[in-house]
C-alpha cells in the first residue's frame, strides 16, 4: 500500500508550497498530478488514500485530478515512437527491440495547484 | 474570496523521499561509501545471498549492512553473527524502505562505527515487487534478486522493479534441474524490460555464480574510490 506513503509526500510537499504563499490566506480546490502509466501507482487508490488522509484537515476541500501519461518508447532500431505493451515484452512492434528508451510513462508529477485567496 | 489561480508547480510527488534519498548520497559520497539497494520478493534469498556474500567480501571490504525488515529482527540477527555492523530497520506498516528510514539507519550506524572506515554498505530492502522500486534510498545502484520458483514471467508483470535494477541476480538455479522452468524465456522477458541491466545466474546452495557476483561488486567498489 505505497500509496499512503505516496500520499504522505504529497502532502508534505504541497504543505512546503504553501507555506510559501501563507498557509492561512489561501484555500487550496484543485491538485493536478500527471501521474505514467509505467509507474507503481493506481490512480484511484491516490485519490481515496488522499481523500481519507485530508478528512478534517485544511486540504479536506480539496480534489485531486490526475492526468495519465500514457507509456510511450522508442524504438533504438527506426527512432519510430510506439506504446510498448507487456503482452509483447514492451518490444517495439516495427522492428521487435527490446525497450531501451522511455519517452513518456514514469511521471509522478504535481502539475499544478488551484486556490483562492480568502 | 477572489478568483481561483493555478500554479504551475511541476514537482515530484515523491519530491521529500528524493530531497532525503539525495542528502543520503552525499553522506555516502563524503564517507567514500559505496551504498547498494538489494531488493526482491519475500523469500527470493536475500539474506542468505547477505550471509554467504559477506563471507568472502568483509575479508577484502570493510562491510556492512542495513536490514530493513516489516516486523521482526530474524534477518538482522542471522547478519550479526558475520560481526560486521548491522542496523535493523522495523517498518512497521510500511512495505518499503524509505529515505529517511536509511538516513535513521545511518545514523545508528554512525553511532556504531566511524562511516569513514567503511567500503560498501548493503541496504537489504523489504520483501517486495513494487513499492521499493518507487522509492529511493541514496543509493549507488540496485540489485534485483529473483528466483526461478517464482516464474519466467515476473519481470513483465513488475516492470518497474526489473527496469530500474542495474544488476538483476537470478537465484535459486540449482533448482533448474527440478522444475518446468525455461531460464532463456526469463532472460527474455529481463532483456525486454531492461536491456541494458547485468544478468547473474545464481546459487546459494552450490555456491555457483558467487564468484561473478563478488567480481561485481569489487569492480563496483573500486571504481567508485578512485572516482
Amino acid at each position: 500500500m505505497h500509496e499512503v506513503d505516496m500520499t504522505k509526500c504529497l502532502i508534505l510537499s504541497i504543505e512546503e508550497w504553501a507555506e510559501k504563499k501563507n498557509k492561512k490566506k489561501i484555500v487550496v480546490e484543485k491538485i493536478n498530478l500527471k501521474i505514467g502509466e509505467f509507474t507503481c501507482v493506481e490512480p484511484i487508490s491516490l485519490i481515496n488514500t488522499f481523500n481519507a488522509a485530508v478528512l478534517g484537515s485544511w486540504l479536506d476541500s480539496s480534489e485531486i485530478t490526475i492526468e495519465k501519461i500514457p507509456f510511450e518508447g522508442k524504438c533504438s532500431k527506426c527512432n519510430k515512437l510506439y506504446f510498448p505493451k507487456k503482452e509483447n515484452g514492451y518490444k517495439s512492434p516495427c522492428c521487435n527491440f527490446n525497450l531501451e528508451e522511455i519517452i513518456s510513462g514514469r511521471e509522478l508529477k504535481i502539475a499544478s495547484i488551484d486556490f483562492k485567496e480568502k | 474570496m477572489h478568483l481561483p489561480i493555478s500554479d504551475k508547480i511541476e514537482l515530484n510527488i515523491l519530491h521529500q523521499n528524493s530531497h532525503q534519498a539525495e542528502k543520503n548520497k552525499v553522506k555516502f559520497n563524503n564517507y567514500n561509501l559505496l551504498c547498494l539497494n538489494i531488493m526482491s520478493s519475500p523469500g527470493a534469498g536475500k539474506t542468505r545471498l547477505l550471509e554467504i556474500t559477506l563471507e568472502d567480501l568483509s575479508k577484502k571490504f570493510h562491510s556492512a549492512v542495513l536490514e530493513g525488515d516489516m516486523t521482526t529482527n530474524l534477518d538482522a540477527a542471522r547478519l550479526e553473527k558475520l560481526n560486521i555492523p548491522v542496523i535493523p530497520i522495523t517498518t512497521g506498516r510500511a512495505c518499503h524502505l524509505d529515505a529517511n528510514m536509511v538516513s535513521g539507519g545511518l545514523k545508528l550506524l554512525e553511532q556504531k562505527i566511524n562511516p569513514y572506515s567503511l567500503d560498501i554498505l548493503l541496504v537489504e530492502n523489504v520483501g517486495n515487487l513494487v513499492c521499493p522500486a518507487e522509492f529511493e534510498i541514496g543509493e549507488h545502484f540496485k540489485v534485483a534478486l529473483l528466483s526461478i520458483t517464482e516464474g519466467e514471467d515476473k519481470p513483465l508483470k513488475y516492470p518497474i522493479m526489473f527496469r530500474e535494477a542495474d544488476l538483476i541476480l537470478i537465484t535459486k538455479v540449482d533448482l533448474l534441474p527440478h522444475l518446468n522452468f525455461d531460464i532463456n524465456e526469463l532472460k527474455s522477458n529481463i532483456a525486454s524490460t531492461n536491456p541494458k541491466a547485468d544478468v547473474i545466474e545464481i546459487s546459494s546452495i552450490t555456491k555457483s555464480g558467487f564468484d561473478l557476483w563478488q567480481d561485481w561488486i569489487s569492480k563496483k567498489i573500486l571504481k567508485f574510490k578512485n572516482n
